[in-house]
């Protein structure tokens, strides 16, 4: 790309690291932003730069939040004695949307995975078994990927809470062995939250 | 043997990583042409039949094209989603030793149908309600040997004298058994046990339906687990990250339920 003059080479290069941008698409944002006005450019950039000094993780829950506890680890009117488990924080959005969920969630910003050394210490688990030995808690509902690692995960969780004496239960298999929750489609996700299971 | 332009192989998903939004790039580990990487397009979809098809520790057949740079999954269909391997924490971690295993002892496009029977005979044999400990084992021996690696065990392999019945030592950088009096000239040899000598001989050379009859007490078992590992760890010059992770599942275990079985 050495035929770009540098600041333009070094927003196609910055849009080309985020997901699904391509360099085709990076230099047509690029060349997009360059025509807008000067206003609207800041307003972006500044937008970007709030995300990162106005947004942290809930100290509770680890989800993405602008206040701490989060406005879902805050609320009245949700049940907390049940908390859902989850591995990003984008996987919260959908379980929302199916307004079929009422409880807590806990964000545990990634699955073990052996061969790459991810394990418990690289995850919030211990923050969860912490949250545990609340002995309010009556139900966790594991809704993590139905994929191989996302299944190491669900097995572990259901190892070490099942001897708290807490129902562990997973989202029905509604969710094809594979799948992503964040692309699930609310009637798939509304039966699978409805459907779910206990551990066998 | 290289690829045509198109072509079906028979494989084990040994590894999977997101490629972009909805692709996923496989890692496989094929009868026909040994371990290969290829494309599983919208694989991360919704609703993706493929995606299914092409989890890891999964038994496909697949059609695959040859690409530029990366071939392309084409078609596919499950022979063994193996689901008793993923119902249980304890032998769904086996399974992903096995894997990384098969991973960091193979190089791409060099194909070793020994090695590939082994593989999925392995994954069979961990969804048997036997003890893992025997399975991981006779595993090691033979990846050992499949990949070249055969331990000596018959001689010392460093004066060729015949092994007496005593305590003898294991060399991970001679590749076999040292006697005592060779062992002292050598800087790491871990002593060998006899029962652990006669059992890696028993198993090198028999089935899996005699190597599993043996009755491998705890002491036997790490002190076995500690020789092949060792060797391992020495001829990859790295360390094993499931291992960690089998470590620290024992160690949870308190009611050893995981490791029983
Ligand atoms: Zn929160
Ligand atoms: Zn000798």
């Amino acid at each position: 790309m050495s035929f770009f003059i540098e600041p333009v080479a070094r927003l196609v290069r910055e849009f080309g690291k985020l997901p699904g941008i391509g360099p085709k698409s990076a230099q047509r944002l690029t060349y997009y932003l360059l025509r807008e006005t000067d206003e609207e450019a800041r307003a972006l950039a500044e937008a970007i730069l709030s995300l990162k000094k106005e947004i942290g993780l809930c100290s509770i829950c680890f989800n993405v939040t602008d206040h701490d506890p989060c406005s879902i680890c805050q609320s009245k009117e949700r049940n907390h004695a049940t908390i859902c488990v989850v591995e990003k924080p984008s996987d919260i959005a959908p379980l929302e949307r199916t307004g079929k969920y009422k409880g807590l969630y806990h964000v545990l910003h990634g699955t073990i995975n052996p061969a790459q050394g991810i394990t418990t210490e690289n995850l919030r688990i211990k923050e969860l078994l912490a949250r545990l030995q609340d002995s309010s808690i009556e139900e966790v509902i594991i809704a993590i990927n139905p994929n191989m690692e996302g299944e190491t995960t669900a097995l572990y969780l259901q190892h070490i809470i099942a001897p708290l004496n807490i129902r562990v239960t997973h989202l029905a298999r509604g969710l094809p062995f594979g799948a992503e929750l964040e692309y699930a489609d609310d009637m798939t996700l509304n039966q699978a939250i409805e459907g779910r299971q206990e551990f066998k | 043997m290289s690829r045509p332009r198109n072509y079906r192989a028979q494989a084990v998903v040994i590894k999977q990583i997101k490629l972009g939004e909805f692709d996923k790039l496989l890692t496989l580990y094929t009868s026909e042409f040994g371990k290969l990487k290829a494309v599983a397009k919208g694989a991360c979809r919704p609703g993706s039949k493929l995606g299914g098809n092409v989890e890891p520790l999964t038994h496909s057949s697949l059609s695959l094209a040859r690409g530029r740079n990366l071939d392309i999954i084409t078609q596919s269909q499950i022979i063994n989603g193996f689901p008793e391997l993923k119902a249980d924490l304890w032998t769904l971690s086996c399974s992903l030793y096995i894997l990384e295993l098969v991973d960091l002892f193979t190089m791409e496009n060099s194909a070793n149908p020994a090695l590939f029977e082994l593989l999925l005979g392995t994954l069979h044999r961990l969804t048997e309600m036997t003890s893992k400990e025997i399975t991981l084992r006779y595993f090691e021996l033979h990846l050992l040997d499949c990949s070249g690696y055969h331990p000596q065990l018959q001689k010392c392999v460093r004066c060729t004298s015949p092994l007496k019945s005593i305590t003898n030592f294991f060399s991970p950088r001679q590749g076999g058994v040292l006697c005592p009096l060779c062992a002292e000239k050598e800087f790491k040899a871990h002593p060998l046990s006899v029962t652990a000598l006669k059992t890696l001989r028993l198993w090198e050379s028999c089935d899996y339906a005699t190597a599993k009859r043996v009755n491998l007490r705890p002491a036997l078992s790490s002190e076995l687990a500690q020789v092949l590992q060792d060797y391992i760890k020495y001829l990859l010059q790295r360390e094993v990250k499931s291992i960690g992770w089998l470590e620290e599942l024992k160690k949870s275990s308190v009611d050893n339920h995981y490791r029983t079985h």
